[in-house]
């Protein structure tokens, strides 16, 4: 089970902020180790966030981002909103969080 | 003086409107040496406030929180009742006043040994299997996340570290002793890099650790997440890699030398905030 | 009366202080070296062998023990030390076997920019940078410099191509401290971090009139 997302998000004049930091090591498959192996590659390539089953943003990830990725956008909400963020990476694995904006 | 404003009708007008334009020149030519070094440190500055919210550390912290609330080791025991130095369980605070004279074991700890103390005592982990493994690794990583967590419990808060206790006092006068110690092929000490303001390394400065400013900028800062190699870096890490590139031998994870170079910067940083965990290139 | 008790107890009072500054200064002494009996110790079991790096290279030399203490350092008898070392080590600096002071620019500049080896996660084999970038501008193109040395840049061409200075140079850059005791410089020559071969390419760096640094 992949390391939890940390994520704010607060409304302010209807307009929702929202941070996320995630856990990831975002893999190239570029870099070789120690031993001169190339380290395969292995990243976040989808993330999506829903409000209630409503899209408000997906962006397509790839090995272009880097480790421990910070991602940071805004919404048209409310305070209460039940902020839903899921990611997937190269290796199929998956994450979901939730939050309440405050 | 008086050569500053050319008087008419005399051959001191020549010369001192040519040292006029002497000096306007030699500062125009010298000003760029100047703004160049402070304009790297500006946009070094300017990247560091774009890069400020959302520190990874958070990261390390969550990961941090759980691990203390945890069940672990032979004893299956929680860090719960660990006692950092302000009673057992209380983590608010409790790194802001490290390192600490600790009657139990008898001497002068930092964070990370005192971590082994608790995971030695409470949970039955020995201390040497955390002096073993490598930064990063096994139980070191959970160090990491532990550490991440404890220290942004006194984010903010004013660095306070007592010398009252004369082992306190002794562990600080080995620090500034330890801090000027030369040695290895390059006869470096800390103080060979961090003894003056305004020194640089390449275009990395380096803070003055011997002064209250200096001090709370380097103890103030570390632990760190480190953006150019994407890992988590504790104060012994810090410290450890510091003595790797001053060519000195392998300093032993939780030694009282790296326990007393910490006080003194410590209680030179006192009165400083501390900005722990903090975010770095 | 009171003269006859006056002159006693003046001398009693002087005689106690020479006495209590007398035993004050042998607890004084006694603190001091029980402290540095136990940072010597302290020292012995905070650290151990790794890679290349020997334990042995926290025995201090004379030159590491006094620039080790400022205080000691700033004093008259520090300053007889000093001098004492520096001679030691003006004594100690080998002249190029070949007689060949001048390099390789290129080479030289390769040298200068790698601030490599002698590290614990080195290995013998390692080729040891002189990292002189580190602390020194020298080719102004490199921006990237530190400023714990002085400058560099147009060293051959500011001071001229004598032999005095090629001699001072070969010297500085063996062991600069046989010229100030406590130079933040490390002693290349004389650690042997760079080989003789390394240093004439590094000498040729800043005083071969082709070489970029004194254009």
């Amino acid at each position: 089970m992949p390391d939890p997302m940390r994520i704010r998000a607060s409304e302010k004049d209807g307009i929702v902020d929202v941070k996320i930091l995630m856990r990831h090591d975002m893999e190239t498959g570029q870099r070789k180790d120690a031993a001169g192996k190339t380290i395969p590659a292995w990243f976040i390539n989808q993330v999506s966030a829903k409000v209630q089953g409503r899209d408000v943003f997906n962006a397509n990830f790839g090995s272009a981002i880097s480790k421990d990725p910070f991602l940071n956008f805004k919404y048209k909400g409310s305070k209460g909103d039940k902020l839903t963020v899921i990611w997937t990476d190269s290796k199929g694995e998956k994450r979901t969080d939730e939050i309440l904006v405050s | 003086m008086r050569y500053w404003f050319p008087r008419k009708d005399t051959y001191m007008n020549v010369i001192s409107k040519s040292c006029l334009s002497f000096y306007c020149l030699l500062t125009i030519a010298v000003w760029p040496l100047f703004s160049f070094a402070q304009t790297t440190a500006d946009e070094i500055a300017k990247y560091r406030e774009m890069i400020a919210d959302g520190n990874p550390s958070e990261l390390y912290e969550m990961a941090g929180e759980e691990l203390w609330k945890k069940p672990a080791g032979p004893k299956n025991i929680s860090l719960e009742q660990c006692d950092l130095g302000m009673g057992p369980g209380v983590v608010d605070g409790a790194a802001a006043r490290l390192p600490k004279y600790f009657k139990d074991t008898n001497r002068v700890q930092d964070l990370e040994s005192r971590l082994m103390t608790c995971m030695e005592t409470l949970q039955g982990i020995s201390v040497q299997s955390v002096i073993d493994a490598k930064f990063g690794a096994g139980p070191k990583k959970e160090m990491d996340a532990i550490v991440a967590f404890v220290v942004t419990k006194s984010k903010g808060k004013k660095v306070n570290v007592s010398i009252a206790h004369p082992k306190e006092k002794s562990m600080y006068e080995m620090g500034k002793k330890a801090f000027n110690f030369q040695g290895g092929p390059y006869d470096f000490s800390c103080a060979s890099c961090h003894n003056a303001p305004g020194k640089r390394i390449r275009l990395q400065d380096l803070p003055n650790l011997t002064t209250k400013e200096g001090a709370i900028a380097g103890w103030g800062y570390w632990p760190a997440y480190r953006v150019s190699s994407g890992q988590f870096w504790t104060m012994q890490q810090r410290i450890n890699d510091c003595l790797r590139q001053q060519r000195f031998p392998f300093p032993i994870y939780g030694s009282d030398f790296t326990i007393a170079v910490s006080m003194y910067m410590a209680v030179t940083a006192n009165g400083g905030i501390t900005q722990t965990p903090g975010l770095k290139r | 009366m009171k003269h006859t008790i006056k002159m006693p107890l003046k001398k009693i009072c002087i005689f106690a202080t020479i006495i209590s500054g007398f035993c004050c200064s042998l607890v004084t002494n006694a603190q001091s070296t029980t402290f540095d009996k136990n940072f010597t110790v302290m020292m012995k079991e905070s650290f151990r062998t790794e890679g290349i790096a020997n334990i042995t290279r926290i025995d201090q030399d004379a030159n590491q023990k006094l620039c080790s203490d400022e205080k000691f350092y700033m004093s008259k008898v520090g300053a007889i030390k000093a001098r004492e070392i520096e001679k030691k080590n003006m004594a100690s600096i080998a002249q190029p076997a070949d007689g060949n002071y001048i390099g390789d620019w290129k080479s030289g500049e390769v040298i200068a920019q790698s601030g490599r080896g002698a590290t614990w996660t080195d290995t013998a084999e390692s080729t040891v940078g002189g990292g002189c970038y580190n602390c020194h501008e020298i080719n102004k193109k490199e921006l990237s410099y530190g400023n714990i040395g002085p400058s560099l840049w147009n060293y051959g061409k500011n001071r001229g191509y004598s032999k005095e200075l090629i001699m001072y140079t070969w010297n500085r850059i063996n062991n600069s401290k046989a010229y100030n005791a406590c130079s933040n410089m490390p002693r290349f020559g004389h650690f042997k971090l760079l080989s003789e071969k390394q240093m004439q390419d590094v000498m040729a760096l800043l005083l071969d009139p082709n070489s970029p640094v004194n254009q």
